[in-house]
């Protein structure tokens, strides 16, 4: 596993494209602070960017590379190696390189000038967002044996979620309105990572004006504390069901 | 020593292999032929493990191949079209392979040295020619002394020098009681090579002789013409 791991890091990392994209939320993240005033306003703008770029960032570049990686896997497994053994190793490679990337870029930066706990908060924010999105790639790239159908699917997912899923909530709310439906939308939050990760901050921020419709309502749902680890607990969700679904297909895959 | 029981495999609407059952023991050498598509490559590949069987098992030793990896440490596998991760070497392929595979005895390095791969070793995968590719695919099958090889096609895309030393280093395996699966449609070439023949057609075995048996059966003198004479007897 340990060996296998080291491979899979070693390629990534002379992809360069994991350092690309490094250096490019390093970009963001230097000027998001640089050109605001104030620091939570830096924040903002940066949250923003961090909760579209991560994502679609981290869902296109894995889902490529696991379908890159076919060859590499046809080969280990004339070997004595386990389709789990080799899945896992893939999963935890690209995540490990991808949580580095945005830690280096985003992170240190976020430790200068934002007080500790929000830096922190954003930090692992942040380092779910990209583990959720690599298993989500996972997923989409176990769905279909075709590349581009894949990638489809990876988009389709990063695109519903980054950007229709906020607008579905607040649709709904807003026909319904006139009977009790806060429940039923804090369940549907849920139902997004990247709306569970800007409650996540949003909570911490306690910058309500900025929320979006359900992060309001989850605030006023759960209080923070309760609703900070509710929803890390959803999010750590997030990370283990796409995957654990693509590690049963892809142990009865034929290769 | 590998005992097939009852295998059948379906690609969607596709019969690869229909109810297949084979024994094969150890110290022959066993060449599977047919026509494109008849499901050669899909049996080695359950053999392997890479392609799970609808139905049937295959017992490699007395032990069932399900959810068990280690039997492979006694295989060797040369593909018939060798993919490799193209940003890799050949010397990182190899010493990939050698670290996964953390066995103890003196790795076999006469097909490197016969086919002069040291001094290809920096190039990476993707430069490769169908025919070095073939040369690294066949050193890796070789590499770690298995007492069993599975080898899908070995001479095709070979040059004649190549082909000669590896058919050269695949009776010397058997010679050491290897068992050894090859399948080929140059039948010529496997003349001197194998001991046993099966035959295969839509998925089904359609027999399973003894060279001799076979050249007894059909009153030829090579197995090229023997198979020849019983697909136009239409008897095969």
């Amino acid at each position: 596993m340990i060996r296998l791991l080291k491979y899979v890091i070693l390629d990534i990392v002379k992809n360069k494209i994991v350092i690309a994209y490094c250096i490019m939320l390093a970009l963001f993240t230097w000027s998001a602070f640089g050109l605001e005033d104030n620091v939570s306003k830096g924040i903002l703008t940066l949250l923003n960017i961090m909760l579209l770029a991560v994502p679609l960032v981290s869902v296109l570049f894995a889902t490529i590379y696991v379908y890159n990686s076919n060859e590499f896997i046809e080969l280990l497994l004339s070997h004595p190696v386990k389709r789990s053994v080799i899945w896992k190793a893939l999963f935890i490679g690209l995540s490990l390189s991808m949580v580095a990337a945005f830690i280096i870029g985003t992170g240190i930066p976020l430790l200068f000038f934002a007080d500790f706990s929000t830096a922190l908060i954003m930090i692992v924010a942040g380092c779910m967002l990209t583990i959720i999105f690599v298993a989500i790639a996972f997923l989409s790239s176990i769905l279909t044996r075709d590349k581009a159908k894949g990638i489809g699917i990876a988009v389709m997912l990063w695109l519903y979620f980054a950007l229709l899923f906020d607008g579905l909530v607040l649709f709904i709310f807003f026909q319904f309105s006139d009977y009790p439906i806060e429940k039923p939308v804090v369940l549907l939050s849920a139902l997004s990572p990247i709306d569970l990760c800007r409650i996540l901050i949003l909570l911490q921020l306690d910058v309500s004006a900025m929320m979006g419709h359900t992060g309001a309502i989850f605030k006023n749902y759960f209080g923070s504390n309760l609703g900070l680890l509710v929803s890390f607990l959803l999010l750590v969700l997030w990370v283990a069901v796409p995957f654990y679904i693509s590690l049963r297909k892809f142990k009865k895959k034929d290769l | 020593m590998i005992e097939i029981k009852n295998i059948s495999k379906n690609f969607g609407k596709l019969k690869a292999l229909e109810n297949v059952n084979l024994r094969f023991n150890k110290a022959e050498c066993i060449a599977l032929i047919g026509p494109n598509g008849c499901g050669k490559t899909t049996l080695i590949k359950t053999i392997l493990g890479m392609v799970l069987p609808d139905s049937g098992d295959v017992f490699f030793n007395g032990q069932s191949i399900k959810n068990d990896t280690a039997y492979r440490k006694q295989l060797g596998y040369m593909p018939q079209i060798g993919r490799y991760p193209d940003n890799m070497t050949i010397g990182q392929v190899t010493e990939m392979i050698k670290g996964i595979r953390t066995q103890k005895e003196p790795q076999d390095k006469e097909l490197a040295d016969a086919f002069n791969l040291d001094k290809l070793s920096h190039k990476k995968m993707r430069t490769l020619s169908g025919g070095t590719t073939q040369k690294v695919s066949a050193t890796l099958a070789f590499m770690f002394k298995p007492q069993v090889l599975i080898l899908d096609e070995p001479t095709a895309g070979l040059d004649p020098i190549a082909a000669e030393i590896l058919k050269a280093k695949i009776i010397a395996a058997k010679n050491d009681g290897c068992l050894i699966l090859i399948t080929s449609h140059l039948l010529s070439e496997l003349e001197d090579i194998v001991s046993e023949i099966i035959f295969m057609q839509d998925g089904n075995v359609r027999f399973h002789k003894k060279v001799a048996e076979l050249k007894a059966d059909t009153g030829r003198e090579t197995i090229a013409q023997s198979i020849l004479h019983l697909l136009k007897s239409g008897t095969a």
